[in-house]
Formats: C-alpha cells, sequence, structure tokens
C-alpha cells in the first residue's frame, strides 16, 4: 500500500539532493541523450552519393526573397483562375436542374398545401439550399482539391517561410503563419490549430487575427463579386485574370491586415518578448492525387456543403418569414433594411446588405442568395424572381447583375461588400470556437468586434474618398 | 517486391479496419512520433478514419482515437500530438509523455523519419526510458532512398533492443510486418532485450542510485526506478503528485483496469497548471 510518509520522505530527500546539483546536470544528461542518438545512427546509417537533390533547387526559389512572394501570388492567382473558370457551367447547371426543374415541380405538387405552408417550405427553405448548393458546391469543388494539392506536396511550409520574418516584426510567433494558412479553409479551423503556439500571448493574437483570412464560406462571394464588377470592366481576354487578381489582391490585404492587427495588439494589450522557433522545412512529396481528390471532396467540400445547408435552411425560413408578416403596411425585413439604409450609405452599403449580413451570421456562404433576395424584395423589380421572401433563380451571372444594380449597386457598393466580407465579424461556429480555445469572454468579444471595427473604420474613409473624387 | 501486391495483401489479411468502435478493446496501442514523419496516415490506414493529414509538421493539434481488429484481437489506437521530445516543455510534450506513462499503453508505437533519424531518435531514446513495450515504425523509407540514405534495420534494431519495421506509410508498405509486430509485442511474444542506456551525468550518480535503493526497499514493484529518480531530481510535478498519490504504484499492478485516457490527463494537466498559478 501506499504510504504518505515514505513517499513524502523521498520527495524531501530529492529535493535536498537538487538544491546542491549544479543548475547544468540536467543539461548534461539531455547532451548524453542526444550523444547517444548520434552514435546510433553513425552505426546503423550509410549515406551514398547522391545528385543534388531537387527539393533544394526548388526551395531557393520558392522561399528565396526574391522570388519567393512573386511565385506565391503566381500560384495563388492560378488556383483562383482556375477555380473561377472551372465553376461557372457547373454551377449554371445545378441552378438549371435544381431551380428552373425541380423548383416548379414541387410547387405544382403541393399546390393544395395551405400557402404559408408551401411558402415557408418551398420558396424559404428549399430556395435558399438550391441556392447556397448551386453557388457553392462547384467552386469548392474545385479551389479544396487544389488547396489540398498543395498542403500534400508541402508548399504550406514553405509559404509559412516566407512569411514568418514578416509575422516576428509584428511582434507575433512565426508559427502564426500556419493557423494563418489553416485560416484560409476555415477560421474555425485556423483557431484550433493556434494549439500549435505555446506562448498564450502569441497564440491569443494568431486567434484574435485569424479571422483576416479568407475562409471557404467568404472566398465565392468575393469570386461572384470580382466576376460581376471587375471582371467586367476588363476587357473580355483578360476579364478570367483580372478576376482572379482581384480576389487575390483581397486576400493579400488580409494578409497585410493580419500584421498589422498583430502589431497593433503587441503593442497595446498583448504586450510581450517573441519567441523563436525553427521551421522545418518537410521535403516535397509527390501528392497522391486520386486519394487527395478523394478526402478532399469528402472530408472538405461536403463538410463545409452540409454545413452550409443546415444553415441555410433555417435562414431561408427567416428570410420568407420576415417579408411575409407585416407591421403595418411593410414586411418587418423591409422595416429593417429602410432603418439601416442611412447607416450602411456611409460605409458604402446599404440596408439590404447589412440585413444579409445579419442573417448570415451563423454562415456567410449565405451573404449572396440573401443579398439578392432581399434587393429584389425591396425593389419589387418586375420579372426577376416571383413574389415576397422567394430566394429566386439568376438564370445566367446578367441576371444577377441586373438585379444589383436596379437595388442601387455602384463598383463603389461591389468593393465595399468584397471589402466588408473580409473585415466583419466572424461566423458564430468560430466564436464559439474562440470561446472554447480562449474560455474568456474578453478575448471572445474582441475578437469578434476587431475586424468589423477595422471594415467600419476602412470603408468609411473608404466612401469618403470615393466620392470626394466622382 | 511489387508495391500493388504488398499493399493488396495487407487489406486482404486480417486487419479490420473499425473506425471508432474502440470500446471492449483487447489491447491499447499509443502512435507517438515526431511532427510530420506520417503518424497520422498510419492511424488513417490502421482505423479507416480520416484524420486530417497534411505535408507540414505540428497540424495533429487534437487527440485522436480510433481502432482496429487483427487476427480476432481488438486494438484501440491513439494518435499522440507529434513531439520533438518528452522533457515537458510545452503541453503537447506534456500530453504525450503523461500518456505513454499513466496511459499504460500495451503497445508505444514510434513512428520515425528514416530521412531524419538522428533528431528522431531523440526522442526515440526518450520514450525507451519509460518503457520498452515499443515498435519502431521506420517510416518514409522511399524518400530516404532517394536521398541516398541507407539504414542497416537488424542493427538499428539491436542498439535499441526493439523490433524496428521499415514501412511507407503512405503506401502502406510494410504495414503486414508492423501489424504482426504490434501483435507480438502488446501479447508480450517478443523478448524485449535491454534498452539502450543514458549515460548518467556524475553529479547525478549518488542522489540517482540513492533514491532508486529507496525506491527498492519501500516500492519494490514501481517501473523504471532510475528515471523517475532523475524525474525527482528535476522536480516534476506531476511526478511528484503522482508518487503521493500512489498512482505510480497502481500503474503496475491494475492491468485489466480502466487506462487513463487523455481527456483525464488533460484535465489532470490543467487543474495541476490551475495550482501553480
Amino acid at each position: 500500500m501506499i504510504n504518505q510518509d515514505s513517499s513524502q520522505n523521498l520527495l524531501e530527500k530529492a529535493n535536498s539532493f537538487r538544491s546542491n546539483l549544479p543548475e547544468s546536470v540536467h543539461d548534461i544528461y539531455v547532451e548524453n541523450l542526444f550523444r547517444k542518438a548520434a552514435v546510433i545512427t553513425s552505426n546503423v546509417l550509410s549515406k551514398n552519393k547522391v545528385r543534388a537533390i531537387k527539393d533544394e533547387k526548388i526551395d531557393r526559389i520558392l522561399t528565396s526573397r526574391l522570388w519567393g512572394f512573386p511565385a506565391m501570388i503566381g500560384l495563388f492567382t492560378l488556383v483562383i483562375w482556375l477555380t473561377i473558370i472551372g465553376a461557372n457551367y457547373p454551377s449554371s447547371m445545378l441552378a438549371t436542374l435544381l431551380i428552373d426543374n425541380t423548383y416548379p415541380l414541387l410547387k405544382e405538387w403541393t399546390t393544395i398545401w395551405p400557402w404559408w405552408l408551401s411558402g415557408l417550405l418551398i420558396d424559404g427553405m428549399y430556395l435558399a439550399t438550391a441556392w447556397v448548393i448551386s453557388v457553392m458546391l462547384p467552386p469548392m469543388a474545385i479551389f479544396f482539391p487544389m488547396f489540398t494539392l498543395l498542403e500534400d506536396l508541402g508548399y504550406l511550409p514553405r509559404v509559412a517561410f516566407n512569411l514568418d520574418g514578416l509575422f516576428k516584426k509584428a511582434g507575433a510567433h512565426g508559427k502564426q503563419s500556419l493557423s494563418m494558412m489553416m485560416g484560409f479553409g476555415c477560421n474555425a479551423a485556423g483557431i484550433i490549430s493556434t494549439r500549435i503556439i505555446d506562448s498564450p500571448r502569441e497564440r491569443l493574437i494568431a486567434i484574435i487575427t485569424n479571422n483576416f483570412s479568407l475562409c471557404n464560406g467568404r472566398w465565392p462571394t468575393i469570386i461572384i463579386l470580382s466576376s460581376l464588377f471587375v471582371g467586367a470592366l476588363a476587357p473580355a481576354w483578360f476579364a478570367g485574370f483580372a478576376t482572379a487578381l482581384a480576389v487575390v489582391g483581397i486576400a493579400l490585404f488580409g494578409v497585410f491586415l493580419t500584421f498589422v492587427a498583430s502589431w497593433m495588439l503587441n503593442k497595446t494589450v498583448l504586450k510581450g518578448e517573441t519567441s523563436t522557433f525553427s521551421l522545418e522545412l518537410p521535403p516535397y512529396r509527390s501528392p497522391r492525387i486520386l486519394k487527395t481528390l478523394y478526402t478532399s471532396l469528402i472530408d472538405r467540400t461536403i463538410f463545409v456543403l452540409w454545413r452550409a445547408i443546415i444553415f441555410a435552411l433555417p435562414a431561408g425560413a427567416v428570410i420568407w418569414l420576415s417579408s411575409n408578416i407585416l407591421i403595418g403596411d411593410v414586411s418587418i425585413a423591409v422595416h429593417a433594411i429602410n432603418y439601416l439604409d442611412p447607416i450602411g450609405w456611409f460605409i458604402g452599403l446599404n440596408g439590404v446588405i447589412l440585413v444579409a449580413y445579419i442573417v448570415a451570421i451563423p454562415a456567410n456562404e449565405i451573404v449572396i442568395p440573401t443579398i439578392l433576395m432581399l434587393t429584389v424584395l425591396s425593389t419589387n423589380i418586375a420579372g426577376v424572381g416571383s413574389g415576397a421572401g422567394i430566394m429566386f433563380e439568376p438564370e445566367d451571372i446578367g441576371t444577377i447583375n441586373e438585379v444589383l444594380n436596379a437595388g442601387g449597386w455602384t463598383l463603389l457598393t461591389a468593393i465595399s461588400v468584397m471589402f466588408f466580407s473580409l473585415m466583419h465579424n466572424p461566423c458564430s461556429t468560430t466564436i464559439y470556437t474562440i470561446y472554447k480555445e480562449t474560455k474568456s469572454l474578453k478575448w471572445t468579444a474582441l475578437s469578434s468586434l476587431l475586424p468589423i471595427g477595422f471594415g467600419v473604420i476602412f470603408l468609411l474613409v473608404l466612401a469618403f474618398i470615393w466620392r470626394l473624387f466622382t | 517486391m511489387s508495391t500493388d501486391i504488398k499493399t493488396e495483401s495487407f487489406k486482404r489479411k486480417q486487419l479490420k479496419k473499425l473506425g471508432l468502435k474502440f470500446d471492449n478493446w483487447d489491447y491499447m496501442v499509443a502512435l507517438a512520433g515526431n511532427p510530420n514523419t506520417g503518424k497520422s496516415t498510419v492511424f488513417n490506414a490502421l482505423t479507416g478514419l480520416r484524420q486530417h493529414t497534411g505535408n507540414w509538421p505540428g497540424k495533429t493539434v487534437s487527440r485522436a482515437e480510433g481502432a482496429f481488429d487483427y487476427k480476432n484481437n481488438r486494438f484501440k489506437l491513439v494518435d499522440l500530438p507529434g513531439t520533438y521530445s518528452l522533457l515537458s516543455t510545452s503541453e503537447d510534450e506534456e500530453i504525450a509523455r503523461n500518456f505513454i506513462l499513466f496511459g499504460q499503453p500495451d503497445v508505444t508505437v514510434i513512428v520515425v523519419d528514416a530521412t531524419r533519424l538522428e533528431r528522431n531518435l531523440n526522442l526515440t531514446l526518450q520514450i525507451l526510458e519509460i518503457t520498452n513495450k515499443v515498435v519502431i515504425c521506420l517510416n518514409l523509407m522511399d524518400e530516404a532512398k532517394r536521398k541516398g540514405i541507407e539504414i542497416d534495420i537488424t542493427a538499428l534494431s539491436e542498439e535499441l533492443g526493439v523490433p524496428v519495421i521499415d514501412t511507407v506509410a503512405r503506401y502502406e508498405k510494410g504495414f503486414d510486418e508492423l501489424l504482426s509486430s504490434i501483435h507480438e509485442v502488446a501479447a508480450g511474444n517478443t523478448n524485449i532485450e535491454t534498452s539502450p542506456d543514458i549515460e548518467i551525468p556524475k553529479e547525478l550518480k549518488i542522489p540517482v542510485n540513492d533514491l532508486v535503493k529507496d525506491m527498492e526497499e519501500l516500492y519494490p514493484e514501481l517501473p523504471n526506478k532510475k528515471w523517475l529518480a532523475i524525474r525527482l531530481l528535476e522536480g516534476d510535478k506531476r511526478i511528484e503528485e503522482a508518487l503521493c498519490s500512489g498512482e505510480l504504484l497502481d500503474l503496475n499492478k491494475s492491468f485489466n483496469q480502466p487506462h487513463l485516457n487523455l481527456d483525464e490527463e488533460l484535465k489532470l494537466l490543467n487543474s495541476t497548471e490551475a495550482n501553480h498559478d
């Protein structure tokens, strides 16, 4: 049996020994251990002369001072460009299938239902979901596998390597570059991955700034708006690349904001020493293409899509209800839009956009569908969509354009929404994850409010200057 | 030797991937190793789960547990965070260390990167100080070959005193041998030879011998006394607590009792941290 006294005696003995031991004794022990490892290695390992390793040659370019950044920007532009080019056709096919064909069928079958029931279920919930699938699925199914291939290949640590110095200058941990890269997939995942940072101060900086990494839910919003407004300004042959460059520009601006915010936090509420670490560049591995396609489709695409659908269902119901329940002569939605319109004007947005962002707090994926639906509703465009609260089908990208123009959108509005997508509160899943990881309401609140603070200030200035010159 | 045939035979043979069904297991296996050595790939291949894998160090941040069935024995597999050492300088290292010690896995599989043998052996030697129920999974052999590195597997196994299996986890090469080795060690069928001895600094020799002698008198059943003595001299809070509470003594007795899981270990870790604050 355990004897309290004897174990206590043992401890005391150990403690008294310890006080007499030189400080270095621990290091000597560890050194002996390392020496043993070196001896064993030299006993069992032999190295052939081998031609200069390809990896090192590639790394000399991809992580060079001169070519590292251009290579990185070029690679990401290519990935986004392929996504934009590739997603167009399947998107319209899905829209035809789910909305042109299935939606009228569903309406037909449910004509005997009370109007409010078929309205709520089909005009609200079904259409919202169908919209999310046709807009979200194709870009995700192309973007995720490509991103996963880059990850499998070993490119992400090279990006981290390129950015490491900048993070250190901002007073943050170099490993933050890795959690930032994860954030480009999903901020909640990015925040969980900050666990690789040991120092609580630097980890908090990484958590608070993670929202400046564009996530899955926001890439499509920015891609769509960029192709509508930025791509349209460029000559046709260049439109795809102009769109991609604008999207990459927004993403890079997010990286820039990550540095700015990290630096500010480091100078104010999270002062302290920057820890050093050595980032190891893993070898390039030829990716297993089929396996990557499979896992990125199952684990990422379907997972994110499923999440979007789960949030689109209730959001569709909320939109339908709010545009069909009247207070006085107008619906709740129109009341809210009118109320927020003047506030929106100051930051280059409008009431519809602000309402859409409130509805989309659970999932950023549904921002664009909600904006379109609410625009139709509040402007009563004839011939587009078919009534209050119905998320109509934009037959082609031209229809979206038409709707947005009718909603009073200008180039300023589009650009402001693109920036607002980058700088607003995190989605509710991310907020919850921040709370779980920090166990602190204070830091959760700061993480949620800081990005939106940045956004409001940036957009105020942007709108002011824009209007000064136009 | 063709890859296809080996992969096929591995799939056809006595392995059943059980995913998350890890109740009623016969043996518990811990998966340890440096970051980015392919631990999660091994984990996925054996359990059929899809723990996120990616080519960068440190991406497994949360625990992962899964199960597989081999020759009608149920194995529970615990993927530990990847660490470079067990010196408890970070939370990851402490979790891994405590799990290997207090979780009492029947086998600890150390995934070793063949292209960075020396650094990986640092961790291996530290684990061997705690337990010798170990199987070394010498992974990334294809990359080692590409880099012109040759490793004498038999000699390495003799140096370490435990089985060493060469694998290419991404293509499930060498998994038949790995599984059978895990099974052998778990069932206690392998002769575990003496582990490599790390030289104790001369200033430590007298205190360590003294403490070991005391332990032999007081608690003869205590496992790896030398290592414990060094930990105590180091002032390791978690070990001191385990000694006082009797947890250390129970380790050897409780073979069929529920093992400590990572969640509990985390809780304990948090509470000891809170105590220190």
